[in-house]
């Protein structure tokens, strides 16, 4: 039981290559976590393995998206989601001029509207503050409150794979260790997470697997522990060099390069 | 005071028809984010279509109407289909351009179907009215009855239309592709159905909108088409991407055109004949420079 991409290559507007062969694979009890800098390609992944490449004008060319086995690639972005992957976009997106309980309410279109109103008791349960201001409109949100509406949307329609960009982009820091906690037991109740992030601290400190994107391809793939002691993973992900300099004249002159550039 | 009486009663009766022709500009416009500027040419398609069925056919005038709404709505979404599904994600102006071309293309269809000959649509109110207000000389309010209907007819389909938007799944998919696409795919919203159907009621709404306009008990010819671009004032007045403001902007314009067309000639002659058909371009001019975004627009929600 598995969410699975092998060996991915996607070309934008028949040119651009974003992806040059990502596998990955998020199994269904575990936070898997991808890292990488801006423009790794982290985005397009995502928009492969949701349908959302061609209205960007991408095409996997290589390569395939799996779900339990079968093909996922070749179906569209409403079929996937109702094969049960949701996903969070990267900066919230919810629907500004909606009141919060008609975001929750788009999030469910797959399912109809048969027990419309357990989905959304369970979801209010999950985010007590989305409960206090159902009738508001979710432009007016915080940042916060908009990022757990966003995920709570995406939750409405069960899936069994959450997908999620950049859950902590320009939250505080308090906020984003809400969210971290939410993911944690969003994944204890049944679904796979797929955390893709640029902050690494946050990833790696609740995922169980890790990988490692850059220009387009997965360059590691290892269990989260192991990311999180790597030499190479603290002084480029996590900004620090493990062990604490004592004085200027220690610190390192050289940049350290990273092992599994070729 | 029984001349503007008469001005109001008439003026909801074409206001009812530029209130459902700005809506089916709006449910476009919201769904796609394309003004279709071929609207006009399903308005005279669908005056043309329930001629065809209610004179060249017989059959029942109420079950053309229904005919003509089905084949124009069917029209429509192989317009949409065909020439705006590929346009996506090309800018918009390009988009609107396109349905300039449209209008062409079905206006051209429509002279050649009405073959240069005016028909009617066989309506069952044709010229009667009764007196409202009757006076010595006789009657100084009269009130047609094809008004009523065509205001009773608009006001009964635009209400059923709003209701079934705001409360059902359909209703607020369709809201949702109109704010954003991309978000709308995420939560599985099938769009390419949504802009189907955002055209198909489109092209209905537009459809019932000629027929209503043709049935006056008069003829109804290819040229008739340009009455459709009134509605676009009512656009601009009510807020182009607000229905309720459709609605509104429509029967103010109507109003306002049926004031203008009682007193103006009395009080202002100087400014020459058929100056009604003048004003709503005029409110609309006016209603651009003091509240570019209507009566009921949307100003942007904006977290600060």
């Amino acid at each position: 039981m598995s969410l699975a991409v092998h060996n991915l290559e996607v070309v934008y507007e028949d040119v651009m290559l974003a992806l040059r062969g990502a596998s990955l694979s998020v199994p269904q009890d575990q936070i898997v976590a991808v890292l990488g800098a801006n423009g790794a390609g982290k985005t397009t992944l995502l928009r492969a393995m949701t349908g959302l490449l061609d209205i960007h004008r991408g095409k996997i060319t290589r390569g395939h998206v799996s779900l339990d086995d079968k093909k996922l690639d070749t179906r569209k972005a409403a079929s996937v989601v109702s094969a049960g992957v949701s996903q969070v976009m990267e900066g919230r997106r919810v629907f500004a001029e909606f009141t919060v309980e008609e975001n929750l309410r788009v999030g469910a279109h797959t399912q109809g509207s048969a027990g419309l109103k357990e989905k959304y008791d369970r979801i209010y349960e999950m985010f007590p503050v989305l409960a206090e201001r159902r009738t508001a409109g979710a432009g007016y949100l915080s940042g916060g409150e908009q990022q757990m509406l966003a995920i709570g949307r995406a939750m409405m329609s069960e899936p069994k794979y959450l997908l999620l960009d950049e859950p902590s982009l320009g939250l505080a820091p308090k906020i984003v260790e809400q969210i971290r906690d939410l993911i944690v037991s969003i994944n204890k109740s049944g679904t796979g997470v797929l955390l893709i992030e640029q902050n690494a601290a946050m990833a790696l400190s609740i995922a169980d697997h890790g990988y490692v994107m850059e220009n387009g391809l997965t360059v590691m793939d290892a269990p989260a522990a192991t990311l999180r002691s790597d030499a190479d993973i603290q002084e480029f992900y996590l900004g620090g060099s493990g062990e604490e300099t004592a004085s200027l004249r220690d610190v390192k002159h050289y940049k350290r390069r990273k092992r599994w550039l070729s | 005071m029984n001349t503007l009486i008469q001005a109001i009663i008439n003026g909801l009766g074409t206001g009812a028809v530029y209130a459902l022709l700005a809506v089916s500009f709006v449910i476009i416009f919201r769904a796609t984010g394309v003004l279709n500027f071929a609207q006009p040419g399903l308005f005279i398609l669908g005056s043309f279509f329930c001629s065809y069925f209610a004179v060249s056919l017989g059959l029942p005038f109420y079950l053309a109407v229904v005919l003509a709404m089905a084949v124009v709505a069917l029209i429509s979404i192989a317009v949409e289909r065909v020439a705006i599904r590929p346009m996506i994600g090309r800018p918009v102006f390009a988009a609107a351009l396109v349905t300039v071309g449209l209008f062409t293309i079905l206006l051209i269809l429509a002279f050649r179907l009405f073959d240069a000959a005016a028909r009617t649509v066989n309506d069952p109110w044709q010229l009667n009215r009764f007196c409202l207000v009757s006076s010595d000389t006789g009657c100084s309010i009269a009130v047609a009855h094809n008004t009523i209907a065509r205001f009773v007819i608009a006001m009964v389909v635009l209400a059923a239309l709003g209701w079934w938007l705001s409360r059902s799944r359909i209703g607020l998919a369709m809201r949702a592709t109109s704010l954003d696409q991309e978000v709308a795919l995420a939560q599985g919203i099938d769009v390419g159905r949504v802009f189907s159907l955002s055209w198909a009621i489109g092209g209905a709404l537009a459809a019932l909108a000629g027929i209503l306009l043709a049935a006056n008990g008069t003829v109804v010819q290819a040229t008739d088409s340009l009455f459709a671009l009134v509605a676009l004032p009512a656009l601009i007045l009510g807020g182009i991407d607000s229905l309720k403001g459709a609605v509104i902007g429509g029967l103010l314009v109507g109003l306002i055109s049926a004031v203008t067309s009682a007193y103006q000639p009395i009080y202002a002659s100087w400014l020459g004949p058929n100056f009604e058909n003048v004003v709503p371009y005029v409110v609309m001019i006016l209603v651009l420079l003091v509240r570019p975004y209507g009566l009921y627009g949307t100003k942007e929600v904006q977290r600060v």
